[in-house]
């Protein structure tokens, strides 16, 4: 389990109700390294200023991240961590590798405002 | 950034002291300030912890075992914390004053904190080649983390960018994935220490390419090749790789204090002994200012310095 103050996805069950449960999704895949861990901590600042947005996080290693590590989306990343937005079910945007909280902001705003 | 700026009817707080940045050097501030009483916020522009989170392992700080550069950070900003200093994370900074009496800071989306004393710890970043397509195929092949990435590579050819001690070392670990490193050198020699190059050069999965002069990385949806040209002959060469990590150095982060306190002709901040800069009020601490060794226990002591002056500075006030 990732050392984070995030909601963890970590099974298949849990990958299909966060996706299915829920409008929008920001959804974290990694371990704790460093390109990561910028990520955790930007999800968990501006998630009180994202209502409408679940965020969670998935072990790079655990039993869920197939369900990431196999999206059409990701094929050709190779920068941890693999971050993934889905809104109703469907990818609407995934990146590779750190980005800042500028970088993240303007995707949850151009997907989920 | 408005150097002018001193609009402070949207003051929300006062405090007596605002650390920018948040690393072992600012955070060590914190833990100074809280500790005596004084109402200390730390802003931090990224995550709190700064160069710290990307070691691994730790092994050389005293009294602690080895463990992970986050896991330190981690205890740090609890303890700063733990002694009532307000820590800001991900804080996009508009606008800041940090001449006369009071000095003022405005964050984006959280308002305007004014201090007596700033102290600046804003450390370092790790030095880019700057191309536009470094920065497109980064996660797409460009790496600045062997220890994350790394096995995204397992079995293919890739480039290791960089002559100093990070950069062969990382390249030798990376053969643990690879079949093929190729170290790529703007130098016709190195900077590394003399065993670390031996080792490098006695691993059969190590090739070089010395005196060069990187142009640009080609791939569509990720790396494909790295092209390079010999800097006297201009001989151009593309070398095939998936991959290519960036080991080149680090550089001060001190662009936002360009013209506001004195910098040398690297960047670095220029401080007297008590880490003074030369703006009254405002000290440096840590990897941002001019010193010869940068080190999580360096960055600590001049946390500590920093704090110890501020206050004294305070009391007299
Ligand atoms: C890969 C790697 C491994 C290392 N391993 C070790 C080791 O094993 N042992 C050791 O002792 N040292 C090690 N170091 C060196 C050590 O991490 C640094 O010397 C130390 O972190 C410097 O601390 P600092 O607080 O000065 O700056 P940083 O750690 O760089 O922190 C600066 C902080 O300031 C923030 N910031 C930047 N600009 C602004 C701004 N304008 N306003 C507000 N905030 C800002 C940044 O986001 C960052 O969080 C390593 C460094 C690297 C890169």
């Amino acid at each position: 389990m990732l050392d984070t103050n995030l909601a963890h996805c970590e099974s298949d069950q849990e990958f299909q109700d966060l996706i299915n449960k829920h409008e929008n999704v920001m959804l974290c895949c990694g371990r704790m390294g460093p390109m990561c861990l910028p990520v955790y901590d930007i999800m968990e600042t501006v998630g009180p200023d994202y209502d409408a947005v679940k965020f969670s996080d998935m072990d790079f290693d655990g039993a869920a991240a197939s369900n990431v590590r196999q999206l059409a989306e990701v094929q050709g990343f190779m920068g941890l961590p693999f971050t993934v937005y889905f809104k109703n079910g469907q990818v609407v945007e995934a990146t590779s590798s750190i980005q800042d909280v500028d970088q993240v902001k303007s995707i949850l705003d151009k997907h989920f405002k | 950034m408005d150097p002018s700026y001193d609009d402070f009817d949207r003051v929300v707080s006062e405090y007596d002291v605002i650390v920018l940045g948040g690393g072992p050097a600012g955070l060590t501030a914190g833990i100074y300030l809280g500790r005596a009483k004084f109402k200390t916020l730390i802003i931090d522009t990224g995550t709190a912890g700064g160069q710290m989170i990307l070691s691994y392992h730790v092994a050389n700080y005293p009294g602690v075992e080895e463990t992970s550069g986050a896991s330190i950070a981690k205890t740090m900003r609890k303890q700063a914390q733990s002694f009532g200093c307000e820590i800001l994370t991900q804080s996009k900074v508009a606008a800041m004053q940090l001449e006369g009496e009071r000095k003022s800071v405005e964050v984006v989306g959280k308002g305007v904190f004014t201090s007596k004393v700033v102290i600046i710890a804003s450390g370092g970043v790790p030095r880019t080649l700057g191309l536009a397509s470094e920065k497109r195929l980064q996660g797409r092949g460009v790496s600045y983390c062997a220890t994350c990435d790394g096995d995204f590579f397992t079995d293919m050819e890739i480039v290791a960018i960089g002559g100093g001690n990070s950069a062969l070392e990382e390249a030798v670990a990376l053969t643990a994935y690879a079949s093929k490193v190729t170290i790529i050198h703007e130098f016709d020699h190195f900077q590394a220490e003399p065993w670390i190059v031996e080792e490098a050069k006695k691993n059969p999965k190590v090739h070089f390419l010395m005196h060069q002069e990187i142009q640009d990385f080609i791939g569509e949806k990720k790396l494909e090749k790295v092209v390079c040209t010999h800097k006297t002959s201009g001989e151009v060469t593309e070398v095939l790789a998936a991959g290519c990590f960036v080991f080149i150095g680090y550089v001060p982060k001190t662009d936002a204090f360009s013209g506001m306190v004195k910098l040398d002709e690297r960047g670095q901040i220029i401080t007297d002994e008590r880490l003074a800069t030369s703006v009254p009020g405002v000290f440096a601490a840590g990897d941002c200012r001019v010193k010869r060794y940068r080190q999580i226990t360096t960055a600590v002591a001049d946390g500590s310095i920093a704090a110890m002056a501020a206050i004294e500075e305070l009391n007299q006030s």
